[in-house]
């Protein structure tokens, strides 16, 4: 069964990103039920992959997986944000 | 273009935007970022990419173009027409895009602290990946547009200004203003790009629009004060008409070239001076097309290529005219020595009137330029740009060291001066009078050379007549004054002594 293709856009090791990385762990652990693939880009180390997909702000987390693409961009500690921007549905009250 | 460097000063950078680093002192301060500020349609996005153009076709330097508003095939396309092909240099590795622009899916959500930490990174690697030294990001304020927060985005634009400095190249940063003489743009930009500002505008004058480039400040560098025009010309991009940046050389040429009219060429002390800008004024029906033709029939014998740009007269009209005078247009034309241009004043602003003359000068390099008249530009531009445009065009004439005749209509058939008189008779080197003389109640006319800078010249006024050899210039009016004044009074023999003796000798 496809889940959620995602990946985390961040610039180097900054505390936003640690922060990113941490809130994201949470939400995929929490909020997808194991249906999911994450991949992170450091943009500093891997310019052209945020070229491609024309990245500006960092972090930015985009759902590439299930269409159409959504991003959301900042540290994902607003939790509420995070599922509207990227329309997660919430699993357990299905 | 050489880049002065003196003590302390500021190293420029040419842009290779033509009549823009006569302004700008040499260039744009070289390894620092330059705000270009300017209202919409103010041709920022040109100026921001031709300042790469220049870089590449000039002076083989590639460049980085950062797009925040308008997608890469956008540009591409824009500039196409502009005559760049952008994707020509992209493949040769000359340009890049950092594409910045909007996403076309909905905006983002934002679900904590950012930055622009991709934006940074992208644009270090393409500037690192081309070799780039020249950076042009377009524009600021859309950058505003795309994140909510506008504190975080001029932080993140200052870091995106220290990185360049960092990277060592020359940038060009545009922003909108709202109005063309206000604050100097949106958002507060110019506080993270303090240091040089140049000013893009599109006016509004007397119903034209009118652009003009000024450059506000560069910091610890010389460059022109002041708002100098410039026009957006298909296959060139930005033209800055540079005028008071021009250097007046004065030429003290001695040498004399004909009229094409040896009575005149006698009552201008043997002729005119090879390099030097001569007046015609006249009512309507004085003559002076008819001087233009034995102007131009003159270089022909001389074996002088002659251009001829004419704006009240067909061309049609204008060979019929000097058949009836004996004079065969076609067969100057035929040996290379008449170059005809004509035009309606009106299809071109002045500033496009004068890079067009420019450029048929450039082409033709005629030995001498006739415009058949002046006074028919007016109408086509405010005083101002009028004055500009005539200052400018002399100026480059004046360079080329070429002999050039303007005419003037004047609005009344008898006295009178023209706008154009009032305004380029200082410029101009020499200035001659056609009139007309009402006496006996006959229509007469008469010629005389108001003034010839560096040498002598009749200073009396004689009678002509227009036949089928041309001008006949004849002797002097005896017994009249006032013909300048468009009052010709005739003055008995008493009254001639008695003037005399007021003034000494009244007569040549």
């Amino acid at each position: 069964m496809p889940g959620y293709r995602l990946t985390l856009y961040i610039a180097g090791r900054t505390p936003s990103a640690e922060r990113a990385l941490a809130n994201l762990q949470r939400i995929c652990a929490k909020d997808l039920h194991g249906q999911y693939e994450v991949s992170v880009v450091d943009v500093t180390e891997d310019p052209q992959r945020a070229e491609q997909a024309r990245v500006l702000a960092t972090p930015t987390l985009v759902r590439e997986l299930p269409p159409p693409i959504r991003r959301v961009i900042g540290d994902l500690s607003d939790h509420a944000a995070v599922l509207v921007g990227l329309n997660l549905a919430p699993v357990e009250g299905a | 273009m050489t880049a002065p460097v003196e003590g302390g000063q500021v190293e420029k950078l040419a842009t290779g935007i033509e009549g823009f680093d006569l302004v700008a002192g040499g260039g744009l301060p070289k390894g620092r970022t330059t705000l270009v500020a300017g209202t919409a349609g103010s041709a920022k996005t040109v100026f921001a990419a031709q300042f790469l153009a220049g870089g590449i076709t000039q002076f083989g330097e590639p460049g980085v173009f950062v797009t925040f508003e308008e997608s890469p095939a956008d540009i591409r396309r824009n500039l196409r027409s502009l005559g760049w092909d952008v994707a020509a240099w992209e493949r040769e590795g000359r340009w890049a895009f950092v594409d910045a622009s909007p996403a076309p899916d909905e905006p983002p959500g934002v679900t904590g602290t950012y930055d622009l930490g991709g934006l940074i990174a992208r644009t270090e690697a393409a500037v690192r990946r081309i070799g780039a030294t020249r950076v042009a990001m377009d524009s600021i304020g859309a950058v505003f547009a795309q994140f909510p927060d506008a504190g975080v985005v001029r932080h993140e634009l200052f870091r995106v200004a220290s990185l360049l400095r960092a990277l060592g190249v020359t940038a060009v940063l545009t922003a909108e203003r709202l109005h063309e003489y206000g604050e100097v743009a949106r958002y507060g930009v110019e506080e993270f790009v303090a240091d040089n500002v140049i000013l893009l505008r599109n006016v509004l004058e007397e119903a034209r629009r009118r652009r003009t480039v000024e450059v506000l400040k560069f910091r610890g560098t010389v460059h022109q004060k002041g708002e100098f025009p410039f026009t957006v010309m298909p296959g060139e991009g930005v033209v800055v008409i540079p005028l008071s940046a021009l250097q007046l050389r004065q030429h003290s040429s001695a040498v004399r070239v004909s009229s094409g009219n040896a009575a005149l060429d006698e009552m201008c002390g043997g002729g005119f001076f090879r390099d030097s800008i001569v007046l015609v004024s006249g009512a309507t029906g004085t003559g002076k097309t008819l001087l233009t033709t034995e102007f131009v029939a003159g270089g022909a014998a001389a074996g002088e290529r002659c251009l001829l740009l004419a704006f009240e007269e067909s061309r049609e009209q204008l060979f019929r005219n000097a058949a009836s005078w004996g004079r065969d247009f076609a067969a100057y034309e035929a040996a290379g020595l008449l170059r005809l241009v004509c035009e309606y004043p009106e299809t071109a602003s002045l500033e496009d009137h004068l890079i067009r003359m420019k450029q048929l000068l450039a082409e033709f390099r005629p030995q001498r330029v006739a415009v058949d008249s002046l006074s028919a530009l007016e109408r086509v531009g405010s005083l101002k740009a009028f004055r500009e445009f005539v200052i400018g065009l002399t100026s480059f004439i004046k360079h080329q060291e070429i002999a050039g005749l303007f005419t003037a209509t004047t609005p009344r058939l008898m006295g009178g001066e023209s706008v154009t008189e009032e305004h380029i008779s200082t410029i101009t080197d020499s200035i001659i009078l056609l009139r007309y003389v009402d006496m006996f109640g006959e229509m007469r006319r008469g010629v005389t050379v108001l003034k010839m800078r560096g040498s002598a010249h009749e200073k009396v006024i004689r009678e002509y007549r227009i036949d089928d050899s041309g001008m006949r210039i004849g002797r002097t009016f005896a017994n009249v004054s006032g013909i300048l004044a468009g009052h010709p009074r005739v003055t008995t023999p008493g009254e001639l002594e008695r003037l005399r003796e007021l003034f000494g000798d009244a007569g040549a």
